[in-house]
């Protein structure tokens, strides 16, 4: 990823990553000046790649034919009413879906280039590269500290495991609230401490990718507005794809916003995907006017 | 609508005062009467387990001293007095051990697999299997073993052992089964998401979440297995009256060695066996207050 500061746009693409190359166990170490220099230089690579992807529970076909492609380093948001599918897919991005019964997904999802339903794709690998925080906090019964070292230390990253969660705590914006009490429980956090915890947690490996599925819909405004300028931080570093119901949300934080929704026969799918300042000022799509000026929802 | 009340089966007046109305008073008779069956149903159980407490402590107690724990076991028929229930403590302790070694990592690792991996009929399957077992009379247990072990190396406490772990392994199996599957989705969900494998999930996430029930479940099923007689019987039958250590040989334990007092008729080994049987009781009790306050401080410590 350091390299990416230095590519061209002509020049980035899938390709990229090798897997296993020496870049992709640490695809997150850039420092802040090249962050910036990166996003300035807009020299973004394709981190995902959906070309006509449907996904069935059993008989029942809940999301159809979304193409879309996702770039590094920006934060991009799913809206859209319930049932439409949004989280399904961010879902599919780390093979979430995998251990429900009846799961089948068509079509290719790509990751940098690779088949990320694969055959030789590992979903724990897959995983360990996209991190993803849920809708309710769900931080382990383990101490705050354990909560963040876990799993870096059942990953092997076990040296200067204490810079490590500290350095996670600090992305997260929990460190000052919590670093006198490291080795107390993290269930005695509140609601929105136990979020940013748990996505100290999920930045504590390092990730390429971080997934957040609602990630601030069980939390007051306070920690809502907390959680939503961590995203914005956070995406310097890393590739932020947001699924939220909540359209000034999406205005706030992302950089693009994919609308997705229901189509006659009720099966979830993408209706426009663009820059968030476009499609929430000129929406090509009725649907998406209907949606963003509150018609239906 | 009269002003004076509301019949039952109509829209109550909303003038009438808060008071009853309609059939309210007999549903709240009702709703007494239920409240009242259910405390007698719980008193009842209780009061089964005070009587018990109470004649083994009135029969028993006065036989506790540190020679009734310690000395050797009484000879038999009670033609000479003393004696005590030392090796049979030691004995317990010894077969018990060995049953709990076997069936606690058979049990659980039974669990997980029925918890985290097994699909949905193979896991009814064996469910179902597992409630078998523990509906299996214990005496079958002990003819069980007899034959596969007693009958080619003669009684010893690992016979006993044996017997006793197949008893415990679906109370713990199940027990367990219970308390991994308490353990939220979500925590999986969480870990998996961390790009962590399985198997240290289980062991760093799932089963320490799930360890208060485990734990509980092992502590019954040893108590369980502690007051068991029928399987030691046929496996594992003192010979002396001394203190016995090697497993490989037949060793005393307490509810055997309550039978055979008992069987002697006399009343000196009549008061022995109740003495043996309130240690018994007691010592079951202990166990199962020890284990949970040292599971309440280990959780306190864990930051649950």
């Amino acid at each position: 990823m350091s390299l990416s500061s230095e590519e061209t746009p002509e020049a980035s693409g899938p390709h990229l990553r090798l897997p296993g190359g020496p870049t992709a166990g640490s695809p997150a170490a850039l420092s802040p000046e090249s962050a910036a220099s990166a996003r300035s230089s807009v020299a973004r690579e394709t981190v995902f790649t959906s070309r006509g992807v449907s996904v069935n529970y059993g008989a029942k076909r809940a999301l159809e034919n979304v193409t879309l492609e996702i770039e590094s380093n920006y934060a991009t948001a799913f809206i859209g009413p319930s049932g439409c599918g949004k989280s399904t897919f961010l879902r599919c991005l780390n093979r979430m879906n995998d251990s429900i019964t009846g799961f089948k997904i068509d079509g290719d999802l790509l990751y940098h280039g690779h088949d990320l339903y694969g055959s030789g794709a590992n979903r724990v690998e897959v995983r360990r590269r996209i991190g993803m925080v849920f809708q309710k906090p769900n931080p382990f019964p383990k101490s705050i500290y354990d909560n963040v070292a876990w799993a870096a230390r059942n990953l092997g990253m076990k040296q200067d495991l204490d810079e490590r969660v500290e350095r996670a705590l600090r992305s997260a914006a929990l460190w000052d609230e919590v670093k006198d009490r490291l080795k107390a429980s993290a269930l005695g956090l509140s609601g929105g401490q136990q979020q940013r915890l748990c996505i100290a947690r999920a930045v504590a490996i390092e990730p390429d990718v971080v997934l957040l599925d609602e990630p601030a819909s069980a939390l007051d405004p306070i920690a809502t507005a907390a959680i939503e300028d961590l995203i914005t931080a956070l995406k310097s570093q890393y590739t932020i794809v947001i699924v939220t119901h909540n359209m000034q949300q999406a205005m706030r934080v992302a950089d693009k916003t994919a609308f997705f929704s229901l189509d006659e026969s009720r099966i979830g799918t993408l209706i426009e995907y663009e820059t968030t300042d476009k499609l929430f000022s000129r929406p090509g799509d009725k649907r998406t006017e209907a949606y963003i000026t509150g018609q239906f929802g | 609508m009269s002003a004076l009340g509301n019949t039952p089966g109509m829209v109550p007046n909303p003038m009438h005062s808060l008071t009853p109305s309609g059939n309210l008073r007999r549903r709240q008779l009702t709703s007494r009467l239920f409240v009242t069956l259910t405390v007698a149903a719980a008193g009842l159980a209780v009061a089964v387990l005070l009587i018990l407490v109470y004649y083994a402590a009135k029969n028993g107690a006065s036989q506790l001293s540190l020679s009734f724990l310690t000395a050797q076991l009484p000879a038999p028929g009670g033609i000479v007095p003393g004696g005590g229930m030392g090796p049979a403590l030691v004995g317990t302790a010894e077969v018990i051990l060995i049953a709990t070694i076997i069936a606690l990592p058979v049990g659980v690792l039974t669990a997980i697999y029925l918890s985290e991996f097994a699909g949905r009929r193979i896991g009814r399957v064996l469910t179902t299997a597992l409630e078998q077992m523990a509906g299996v009379p214990t005496i079958l247990v002990g003819v069980f073993i007899f034959g596969l072990v007693v009958a080619h190396f003669g009684q010893s406490a690992i016979a006993a052992g044996l017997a006793l772990a197949i008893v415990e392994v679906p109370l713990i199996a199940r027990a367990s089964i219970e308390s991994l599957r308490r353990v939220p989705g979500t925590l999986r969900e969480a870990a998996d998401a961390l790009g962590v494998a399985r198997w240290r999930t289980i062991l760093g996430v799932i089963l320490p979440t799930a360890a208060n029930g485990i734990v509980t479940a092992t502590i019954l099923a040893v108590a369980r297995a502690a007051g068991e007689t029928a399987p030691v019987l046929l496996t594992c039958l003192p010979v002396g009256q001394g203190y016995q250590l090697d497993p490989r040989q037949p060793v005393a334990t307490v509810p055997v060695e309550i039978l055979q007092l008992l069987l002697s008729g006399q009343t000196s080994t009549v008061d022995k066996a109740w003495g043996a049987a309130f240690l018994l009781m007691g010592l079951i009790l202990l166990v199962n207050i020890g284990a949970r306050v040292w599971l309440r401080r280990s959780e306190r410590k864990r930051g649950v």
